[in-house]
């Protein structure tokens, strides 16, 4: 094995830049697979012969094949593979822990941040909207939470990845990595509890005197959503209402 | 709307549209954000807001998982918060209009991300053996070449949307005949209760949900009497 190479400040960060280009090609054949290539180049070219040489063409060839992960946890899978080129581990052992790697960024990151970090920075947005805030207010509140969130943990994940190479495992398996989807739930629960009737008192306007009336459709609709868990998207069914209303609304 | 306006919206679309799953990811694209700058492009960031913060509550049940097909929120909010700026504040029916034709854009945007995959597949074929031989410039031809079609579906979805949704908003609301309370009751009533559903479908099994639910419900209802 060679000597553990320093990767410089300005290709960690170009390897950070590319990562929020990571999905640019994604595809169903070889998902995100290109991308991570993408990412990484700028730390092969440190290997020696540097971007015209042999180690740099296979080490690219291996990291653009199959790959699938959460697009935000990349940068741990990056990190680590860089580090791991960086240092000539053997190929079959790339190999092995790259294919290894998918399933547990997968599965963090869409528990962590699709069904947790967004939808509670959805709701804290709705509060401030509820709470009587203007369009800079609403959007910034959004946009700074999400994204603190958003760029720590591709910020995190790129240099613990960098640092602990192979081993990175044992930071992804942290308890407070892995608690923090169920106490952001909770969090997210209580704020969504709080920012519903809000958000619906400031949108609803002029149908306040209705009031009484739509808070028991919105039990009943919210209630037949959840038992039927899935098997119906909202959303899909509120295209269904809405065209019939706006129907009415034109023939009636 | 004039060409140019088109034009206008279209580039805020793509731009937008692209940042869903292409470039930067920084959720640019949700409804509330998204509806608010297409509003105030429009001339009204106010109105914006509030169709996007209408379609935020339908777009917490998005679960954006890898190859799984969801409704494409950012150019579908420009569209939406474009429409609603453009109408009169208050105005019956405007805002189920806006919502209900965001609702079907964003549909035909997850279609649209589909053919993408679809069309980045084909490329990345036909570059197999330049990848497998670690040939650099097809690695960027490839990810810059699938940003650039990302950033042309988005734009090309919203120009056609926005062409499409104007003259069909104004003979819609020429013939509304329902009140404003009524108008407005119906479609902030859906959204809430789709919101309401994917709360429970999202968190049901973290512990003590219901009670952290009832908790902040108590507390909003405060709130509200408070204000």
């Amino acid at each position: 094995m060679n000597e553990r190479k320093d990767v410089p400040l300005r290709v960690r960060l170009a390897m950070l830049l590319r990562l929020l280009a990571v999905q640019g090609s994604w595809n169903y054949e070889t998902m995100v697979g290109t991308g991570i290539g993408f990412c990484l180049e700028p730390a092969l070219r440190l290997l020696p012969g540097g971007a015209r040489g042999e180690r740099y063409r296979n080490a690219l060839a291996r990291e653009c094949e199959y790959f699938n992960a959460h697009p935000y946890l990349c940068a741990v899978a990056v990190g680590a593979l860089a580090r791991a080129e960086l240092d000539g581990e053997p190929r079959e052992r790339i190999e092995r822990f790259r294919t290894a790697l998918c399933g547990p960024l997968g599965a963090l990151g869409d528990r962590l941040v699709w069904a947790s970090f967004l939808p509670l920075s959805s709701v804290a947005a709705l509060l401030a909207f509820g709470l009587g805030a203007g369009p800079v207010v609403v959007t910034l509140t959004f946009l700074a939470l999400y994204n603190f969130g958003h760029m720590a943990l591709r910020i995190w994940g790129l240099e613990t990845g960098l640092r602990r190479g192979l081993s990175v495992a044992q930071a992804l398996a942290a308890p407070a990595l892995q608690r923090a989807p169920m106490r952001l739930g909770q969090l997210a629960a209580a704020l969504a509890g709080m920012a519903l009737p809000l958000a619906l008192h400031r949108l609803i306007g002029p149908g306040r005197a209705l009031l009484g009336v739509v808070l028991l459709a919105v039990l009943a609709a919210g209630f037949a959503l959840a038992r039927l868990r899935g098997r119906v998207e909202g959303w899909k069914a509120a295209v269904l209402v809405l065209t019939g209303f706006v129907l009415l609304g034109v023939l009636a | 709307m004039s060409p140019i306006d088109v034009a206008v919206v279209a580039l805020l679309g793509g731009i937008l549209g692209l940042d869903t799953v292409g470039f930067p990811q920084a959720m640019l694209s949700r409804p509330i954000v998204a509806a608010t700058l297409g509003g105030a492009l429009v001339g009204s960031a106010e109105q914006g807001l509030l169709v996007g913060a209408a379609l935020e509550l339908f777009a917490i049940e998005t679960l954006p998982f890898g190859a799984s097909r969801y409704p494409e929120w950012g150019s579908s909010s420009v569209v939406g918060g474009a429409l609603l700026a453009s109408r009169p504040e208050g105005e019956p029916g405007s805002l189920t209009f806006s919502v209900l034709v965001a609702l079907v854009v964003a549909w035909a945007g997850g279609w649209s991300m589909m053919q993408l995959r679809r069309f980045n597949a084909r490329r990345a074929r036909r570059r197999l053996e330049s990848l497998a031989a670690g040939n650099r410039r097809a690695v960027m031809e490839l990810q810059l070449g699938g940003l650039t079609a990302d950033l042309l579906r988005g734009f090309v979805l919203t120009a056609v949307a926005v062409s499409a949704a104007f003259p069909l908003q104004q003979a819609v609301l020429q013939q509304w005949s329902l009140g404003a309370p009524v108008s407005r009751a119906v479609v902030v009533g859906v959204a809430a209760g789709v919101a309401l559903g994917a709360t429970f479908k999202l968190f049901h099994n973290v512990p003590g949900f219901a009670w952290q639910f009832m908790v902040g419900l108590a507390a909003g209802v405060l709130a509200l009497l408070a204000v």
